[in-house]
């Protein structure tokens, strides 16, 4: 059995899923800050995989870029989060309702 | 060397606002009011040399130009020296020097004494400017600025809020006026492209129709009417006695009021193309005339019965120009300026006197007290009474014989004015008999007192041009219509009956001067009356008019401010603002549940987004 590239789409597919389902239903905000990492990975998987398919670079570029944004936002994603905590002692994003309408 | 003298005396007075109006607050009284008088004085004299070729008759009217004021249209700054303005000119500055000199005895220790003089300074220079301008466009600059010197000093003691109403009134009812002349000067301009008087005057018969011709001198005379408070523009006159006597004296019955009468027999030439508008102006005059005597009759305020009695001798005036007899309208313009002053000036004496008080039932028995007044108003008394040979009989009997001698229909006019002679007698001498006759009724504290010598000698001097002014236009020698009379080329005058007509008129003019005066000392001597019929209440009110005008205009206005105010920009205005803010308010409401503060909720409704447009470009964007 080879693996081809539907394969890793499929993966990727999978992993996009489930960490859509995690940023959807976890209330907890640094678990839906993961969940949001395996949503870029699996978009990631998907570049590298087609990149290579198509035998260009582009994939791979992309993917780099990809991976230093999340790093930037995962930096002043994380620092928001541990500001809220300290502030107000919980991580649940259904109890920061202040803007609600 | 005309030229010199005549702006000399234009720009003196014009030096004198500017200077007192810079530094009257720091030269001490009396010298703001020693230096105002000075100007006009000498103003006077300069303008008494400058006529005297004219009084020669060896001169020709000349005109003065300064510079050309508006190149575009033709108009320049320049002054017209003939008979009509010399006459003018030496009643405005002599009676006004003499106002001047008078003021500076009534005014002391008025807090804002240099600027009261200041104010009569501005008034001499723009009455000169009225009556020296050589084309309408000058006139009118001079006419606006009497107007605004007249709302200034109407208004002088403003803290009154009466005064500043009064002011106001003025000045408000006067623009009604203004509008017909700016009217009538439009439609000059439009019809002969000039404004000079030589000019238009020259032209107008070849150039206007008898249409247009009627159409600007209605314009005119509506602007006259408002200058010189005739119906139905009389009603800011009565109410300018707020104001300080001499201004009374001097804008409000000597001069200013008498600009429409000098402007009618101006624009004589212009009249004759158009007879229904010098009848309406004859009409006018007669009917002001009647119609202010009878409310004179009725008036406590001395000031009142004076402002009254100036309507009716205004409207003389106009029937006088009315009937083209502008030398006699002229001829009383002058005499009224005398005895007139004189009697304003008298009556600010007496309330000088006794302490500020107007009402005359306040007054009685002064003459004792107040020699001199009494003398000078006498004279004055007389001289408006019509009784020979004091200065009113001259110039009111050759009114009414010159509206006589129209015959037709002007005969009712002289019967008019004919009554109004009777009722002039009669309340100037129930106001005579109130104020110095009779037993003293003044209150407690007071204690009448003459007035100083420089209110006294200015009564002195008019009492004398009161007593002999007249003289200059007898029937035997016409002087006073020799001299205008080139003024008046190509106006056919009126002439005065023939025979034994003027002998018979003057005869019953003056018996009707008698009844009225011997009428009235039967009832006021003595005794004080106090009539509170219908019909007097009705003639102390001045028949109503101000509060008809009131009810008319100021409700009606009122109303319309109200409804714009409320209904208008309340409901319409404000309306449409709040409403947009309202319904942005209520669709917000509704849209307000959208915003769960749910974080998952919001990535929610980003997922659904994005599956969406996902599937539309699958299945539509053409993949």
């Amino acid at each position: 059995m080879t693996v081809t590239p539907g394969w890793y789409m499929a993966l990727a597919a999978v992993l996009f899923v489930i960490g859509a389902a995690g940023v959807l239903l976890r209330r907890n905000a640094l678990v839906m800050f993961m969940s949001v990492e395996l949503m870029l990975n699996a978009v990631n998987l998907t570049f590298v995989a087609a990149g290579r398919q198509l035998n260009l670079l582009d994939g791979q570029v992309s993917v780099l870029f990809v991976m230093v944004v999340a790093a930037a936002e995962v930096v002043v994603g994380l620092a928001i989060i541990v500001t809220v905590f300290r502030r107000r002692a919980t991580a649940s994003v259904d109890e920061l309702a202040e803007l609600k309408g | 060397m005309v030229a010199v003298l005549i702006s000399l005396a234009l720009l003196l007075p014009l030096a004198g606002f500017v200077g007192l109006l810079a530094f009257g607050k720091r030269v001490p009284e009396p010298w703001p009011g020693v230096v105002a008088t000075a100007t006009v004085a000498v103003a006077f004299v300069l303008a008494l040399i400058a006529a005297v070729d004219v009084f020669s008759g060896t001169a020709v009217p000349e005109t003065v130009t300064w510079f050309d004021w508006l190149p575009a249209l033709g108009v320049q700054a320049s002054f017209l020296w003939d008979p009509l303005s010399v006459l003018m000119t030496l009643v405005v500055t002599g009676v006004g020097a003499l106002i001047h000199a008078y003021s500076i005895g009534y005014m002391h220790g008025d807090e804002r004494y240099g600027r009261f003089f200041a104010y009569l300074n501005l008034f001499i220079f723009s009455m000169l400017m009225l009556v020296l301008g050589s084309n309408f466009a000058v006139m009118f600059v001079g006419w606006e600025l009497v107007g605004l010197s007249s709302y200034l000093l109407i208004s002088f003691w403003f803290e009154k809020p009466t005064a500043a109403a009064a002011g106001k009134k003025a000045f408000v009812v006067n623009r009604v006026g203004d509008v017909g002349f700016l009217v009538a000067l439009m439609l000059i301009f439009n019809a002969f492209g000039t404004f000079g008087f030589h000019a238009v005057f020259e032209n107008a018969p070849a150039t206007l129709g008898t249409g247009m011709a009627t159409a600007i001198t209605l314009m005119l005379m509506l602007g006259a009417a408002g200058k010189s408070a005739q119906l139905p523009l009389h009603v800011w006159l009565p109410d300018a006695m707020e104001g300080p006597t001499p201004v009374s004296a001097l804008i409000h019955a000597a001069t200013m009021v008498t600009a429409g009468v000098y402007m009618v027999a101006r624009t004589g030439a212009l009249f004759q193309l158009a007879p229904i508008s010098a009848g309406v102006v004859a009409t006018v005059g007669a009917v002001t005339a009647l119609f202010a005597a009878t409310i004179a009759l009725a008036q406590f305020d001395i000031k009142r019965v004076l402002a009254y009695s100036t309507i009716s001798q205004l409207g003389y005036m106009f029937m006088a120009v009315g009937a083209a007899a502008h030398v006699a309208g002229i001829f009383h313009l002058m005499t009224h300026a005398f005895f007139k002053a004189l009697l304003f000036l008298g009556a600010g004496s007496v309330i000088h006197g006794v302490a500020g008080e107007q009402d005359m039932r306040k007054m009685g028995g002064l003459g004792r007290a107040m020699p001199w007044t009494l003398g000078t108003m006498t004279v004055a008394w007389l001289a408006i009474s019509g009784i020979p040979p004091f200065a009113g009989f001259w110039s009111k009997d050759e009114i009414l014989a010159s509206v006589f001698g129209r015959g037709g229909p002007w005969v009712i006019l002289w019967a008019v004015g004919l009554l109004t002679a009777l009722l002039t007698a009669f309340y100037m001498t129930r106001m005579m008999w109130m104020t110095f006759g009779g037993t003293p009724r003044w209150d407690d504290g007071v204690h009448p007192h003459e007035s100083p010598w420089t209110m006294v000698g200015p009564l002195t001097a008019l009492g004398g041009l009161a007593l002999v002014g007249g003289l200059v236009n007898t029937p035997w020698k016409p002087a006073l219509e020799h001299f205008l009379h080139p003024a008046f080329e190509g106006v056919g005058l009126a002439e005065l009956p023939g025979g034994a007509t003027p002998w018979v008129l003057a005869f019953v003019s003056v018996a009707a001067g008698i009844v009225g005066i011997a009428a009235a000392t039967r009832r006021y001597r003595g005794t004080m009356h106090v009539e509170d019929s219908g019909a007097w209440k009705l003639l102390n009110r001045g028949y109503y008019v101000d509060d008809a005008y009131a009810a008319a205009f100021a409700g009606g206005g009122g109303a319309a401010a109200t409804w714009a105010a409320e209904s208008f920009d309340g409901g319409g205005i404000d309306g449409a603002v709040n409403g947009i803010a309202r319904l942005t308010g209520k669709v917000s409401g509704w849209l307000r549940p959208l915003q769960t503060g749910l974080v998952r909720s919001y990535a929610v409704a980003v997922m659904i987004g994005t599956v969406g447009l996902l599937a539309w470009f699958l299945t539509r964007g053409g993949f």
